[in-house]
């Protein structure tokens, strides 16, 4: 991840060429019909989760006894108004599914927001500072590598105790090492270009430099990295969910649903299938968008 | 000149490239002579074509290009004809070839006996057909080849991997690897561009030298006259996917016709045009895309008229001696 | 590669594995509230156990002192003590060791005897439709939740065809006298190959949930290594030399393409053990991955830290050896 110096060469250029390769590159992207599908599907997913109280058929959370594992619309025995069916408790899953996008969205950009924040901060100090900055960071980075995620993840829940903030550090504790290695990589080699060596000769302030000077040459790739992240953290948040581990209920969230559905795999198909059809869309979409941003935007995966 | 004293006769050869800026004509109508014996050189900036004729030859040109026409007869049979089985019992064992950087060509994952010993094994069918005595055959074949090449205690060295030797060793290895079975014809491809200056002189005395002994043909291909005055009997100079100008090394270097060779000659560093300034010839290789039918020098040539705005055929100047210019045929024929 | 060398990396792996140990105790000392009362919850204990259990994890001490407490019982594998199995932290992992060791390998293997041939076949057939195909099902293996595809599996499998068991290591008929605690293996010593096959029923789909994402990935890595190495020059100069093409895919290309392949498997046999909470819930397989997750429930707090310290510890010393395997296929790196 330290091959910085071919990403820093088109966006050392004055600022009105960078201004035309951002627009070519998005226009590249653009072009790209499968990634903007995927982005037509995030932003599907998104609305849902933003208007999900006017989209929503029915409450999330209200139970019907009468509706106990109603199978989904086209089966017999089930009703449109309830499209995918009804869990143990009676609840529509399509409303739960649609809340539940509430969930995902949220703690995979938070998580994102918050790691990607921190590790810019922490790898622009390594990489510009360098020194005992750096192997400080770097050793830090190194050892919170060794863990397994959800391991790292499931430990902290444990001593933490459940509830929505505690998701967003458990996993951000461990997501900010990503884009740190990322901006230290960018930053070892952007220090050493011309127009950073003429700021720091024109007496420009470290702090200065780093965000005026380095930061905006140095977050494209960073973006890159962090939108296919995304899609990581909302599988990790669905695990933590699966176990019992993430948000409470009766709070909707898929990884939880899937989880209900377990007990029933005998007879109601219905009720684990579709809240992880739902993560399985999602993420994959945005896996295929991100792969076309980076295919654009990253000059090294350029031929 | 009675066929039989040619061993490659390469007749039209045209081998294109498709991309996707259009139809890449990197080898345009070339046609070469190799005598049995002889050692052609092929001289060219890279991008003239080189190369690619003699990837053709060995019938290597991998996808997107293609042979779109031309012969190319090996003793006589057309290679362009072969099935890929027979074409595979051809190279290595009648054909062979070096690469440019041994580094790269031999594989880091091998030991050095591995590949010289597969080579054998694919080729020579001397050998005892299979088991230990065919096994100690190769073995001893291989450390004599490594003694020919002028490797320094050959059995030890079988074992060890091509990074554990130095840059000329690795290319000694190389040759040696590449004339194993006995090959008629070897093609060098710039044998010595990879080397220091002072382990290039003895690469290229070691490939005249083995030629002497074995009989062989070479085609040196190189960007360098230098080198083809000392070791070719003949050279043939290439721009732009097309021969410009052959004849004996002699002749060609002593009293060069094409403008483009006398650019050659004038950008060599020479002790008896010292104080001189190397001229480099200006400007670059055409895009050769969609090239106009004119001579492909003209944008570089100190001597172009308008004249040279059609499309100019090779022209005998001589005995054994053909050359690609306008003003030259013009010449002539006054 | 020298034995001293091999010993100079150990030694690098000394600051790591303490900053991990720091780590893992941090996770349980800056825990808010009092360990203790949490974990007693609201069982009925005497003041003399709470006492005990204070003493036992050493938190009358201040919290540097905690620490070396700590990180010295942990290097002689003293973990505490299992208040819900009344017993050493330690034994508890070690008996719900072998099962998951035992999936982990089987997920291994079923990746590398896929991924492998899968990805050389794309790469030489490349932008064929097995190519396309296999672009598009990796992309699916990396996207699809690993738990929701073992669940699909069980249902498809297990009830719908009822062509293997839900849950679990073996059948009750099938039980044997262990030997070296693998199953696959004790079977077979026992002479009982009805319940090898029951044994091997139990372990497939949740070996094959377990492996799919690392599938995917080997697939992918082994795919563009081979297209990487087809281009190189030492395949062009094979293939002048007159070699069989059988020869210069599986001799030269394939002993190269390889080596990141190799290094990739040894880095995602540890995602492997990440992976093995979920799984081991979905199959409802006793290993140390479900012993970690039923433990976080039961507050059993000096279990979830041994667990974590231990599976950091296999992740250090699996990336080690990744990168010790990568050295040692590849001649060109000179340590």
């Amino acid at each position: 991840m330290t091959s910085a110096a071919l990403n820093s060469a088109p966006v050392a250029a004055a600022s009105g060429a960078g201004q035309t390769i951002f627009r070519r590159n998005l226009r590249q992207f653009a072009s790209n019909r499968l990634a903007m599908a995927s982005v037509g599907i995030v932003v599907l997913f998104v609305l849902l989760a933003i208007f999900a109280p006017f989209i929503a058929p029915h409450d999330p959370n209200e139970t019907d006894l009468f509706r106990r594992l109603q199978p989904p619309a086209w089966q017999t025995g089930g009703e449109w108004a309830y499209l995918f069916g009804c869990d143990a408790l009676g609840r529509d899953i399509l409303s739960r599914i649609i809340y539940g996008s509430r969930i995902s969205i949220f703690i995979g950009a938070a998580v994102i927001f918050v790691a990607t924040t921190v590790g810019i901060a922490a790898g622009l100090a390594a990489g510009y500072f360098r020194g005992w900055v750096d192997v400080a960071i770097s050793r830090l980075v190194d050892i919170l590598l060794s863990f397994p995620y959800l391991i790292f993840a499931i430990g902290l829940m444990a001593m933490m105790g459940p509830g929505l903030v505690n998701i967003i550090l458990a996993l951000a504790y461990k997501e900010w090492v990503i884009p740190c290695r990322v901006v230290r990589g960018e930053t070892l080699a952007t220090r050493e270009l011309e127009y950073v060596e003429a700021a720091r000769a024109l007496g420009a302030s470290s702090g200065h430099i780093m965000v005026k000077e380095i930061l905006p040459n140095i977050l494209s790739p960073v973006i890159v990295v962090s939108t296919i992240r995304i899609a990581h953290v909302i599988i990790l948040e669905a695990s933590l969910s699966f176990l019992g581990l993430g948000v409470q209920p009766p709070t909707a969230s898929w990884g939880s649903m899937v989880a209900d559905g377990r007990a029933h795999i005998l007879g109601a198909w219905w009720v684990s299938t579709f809240p992880g059809l739902a993560i399985l869309l999602l993420v994959l979409a945005i896996n295929v968008a991100s792969q076309g941003l980076r295919d654009a935007f990253d000059p090294r995966f350029q031929e | 000149m009675s066929r039989n004293e040619n061993l490659l006769e390469v007749d039209g050869l045209r081998t294109v490239f498709d991309t996707s800026e259009g139809v890449v004509r990197a080898v345009d109508g070339v046609d070469v002579t190799v005598r049995r014996g002889e050692c052609l050189g092929v001289v060219g900036e890279s991008g003239s074509g080189k190369s690619v004729t003699f990837s053709s030859v060995m019938g290597l040109v991998r996808s997107p290009g293609r042979i779109e026409s031309g012969a190319i007869r090996f003793e006589g049979q057309d290679l362009t004809r072969l099935s890929t089985r027979e074409m595979r019992a051809i190279r290595g064992r009648d054909i062979s070839m070096t690469m440019q950087d041994a580094l790269t060509a031999l594989n880091p994952a091998l030991t050095v006996g591995e590949q010289l010993s597969e080579m054998l094994d694919a080729h020579d069918d001397d050998l005892p057909a299979r088991g230990a005595a065919r096994r100690r055959a190769i073995r001893d074949r291989s450390v004599e080849m490594l003694r020919l090449v002028g490797i320094p205690s050959p059995e030890s060295r079988l074992g060890q991997y091509p990074h554990e030797f130095s840059g000329g060793m690795r290319q000694r290895i190389m040759i040696a690897i590449a004339l194993a079975p006995g090959p008629k014809l070897l093609i060098a491809d710039e044998p010595t561009t990879a080397l220091d200056v002072t382990i290039q002189a003895q690469v290229l005395e070691l490939i005249s030298d083995i030629r002497a002994r074995l009989g062989m043909s070479v085609v040196l291909i190189t960007h360098d006259l230098g080198v083809v005055a000392e070791h070719c009997d003949r050279v043939m100079v290439m721009y732009a996917g097309q021969v410009v100008e052959e004849g004996s090394t002699v002749d060609v270097i002593s009293n060069p016709q094409h403008p483009y060779t006398r650019g050659l000659l004038g950008s060599i560093p020479r002790l008896s045009l010292r104080g001189k300034p190397i001229r480099p010839i200006q400007g670059q290789v055409p895009n050769l895309v969609g090239l106009p039918p004119q001579c492909r020098f003209y944008s570089r040539c100190p001597e172009r008229t308008d004249a040279c705005l059609q499309s100019v055929e090779m022209r005998s100047v001589g005995p054994d001696r053909r050359a690609r210019c306008i003003a030259l045929t013009q010449e002539e024929v006054a | 590669m020298s034995l001293g060398k091999l010993a100079e990396r150990l030694l690098h792996l000394v600051p790591v594995l303490l900053g991990v140990s720091v780590i893992v105790f941090l996770m349980m000392a800056l825990t808010p509230g009092d360990p203790v009362d949490i974990m007693i919850g609201d069982q009925n204990v005497t003041p003399q156990q709470e006492q005990a259990m204070r003493e036992d994890l050493g938190l009358d001490l201040p919290v540097h002192r905690q620490f070396f407490v700590f990180l010295g019982n942990a290097v002689q594998g003293d973990f505490g003590t299992s208040f819900y199995h009344r017993r050493p932290v330690l034994d508890v992992i070690v008996e719900r060791l072998p099962a998951t060791i035992e999936l982990s390998l089987v997920a291994l293997i079923i990746a590398l005897v896929t991924a492998i041939p899968l990805g050389v076949l794309a790469a030489i057939r490349r932008n064929s439709i097995l190519d396309k195909m296999a672009t598009v099902g990796s992309l699916l293996g990396v996207s699809l939740p690993g738990f929701w595809f073992g669940i699909l599996l069980l249902m498809l499998f297990a009830v719908h065809l009822q062509l293997l068991p839900v849950s679990g290591r073996i059948g009750f008929d099938s039980e044997i006298e262990p030997i070296t605690h693998f199953l696959l293996i004790d079977t077979l010593l026992r002479g009982r190959p009805d319940a090898f096959w029951d044994a091997l029923k139990h372990i497939l789909l949740p070996a094959i949930t377990l492996g799919l994402p690392m599938t995917a990935i080997l697939m992918r890595v082994t795919r563009t290594s081979m297209l990487e190495v087809m281009r190189q020059d030492y395949i062009v100069f094979a293939e002048a030399k007159g070699l069989k093409r059988g020869r210069i895919l599986f001799r030269h290309a394939l002993k190269n393409a390889l080596i990141p392949t190799v290094s990739v498997a040894a880095i995602e046999t540890g995602s492997l053990l990440g992976g093995n909470m979920i799984v081991e819930t979905v199959f409802g397989w006793p290993g140390l991955g479900r012993l970690v997750v039923e433990s976080v429930f039961l507050r059993n707090y000096p279990l979830v830290q041994a667990a974590v310290l231990f599976y950091a510890v296999t992740y250090v010393l699996l990336n080690f050896i990744a990168d010790i395997l990568y050295t040692t296929l590849n001649p060109r790196v000179k340590l």
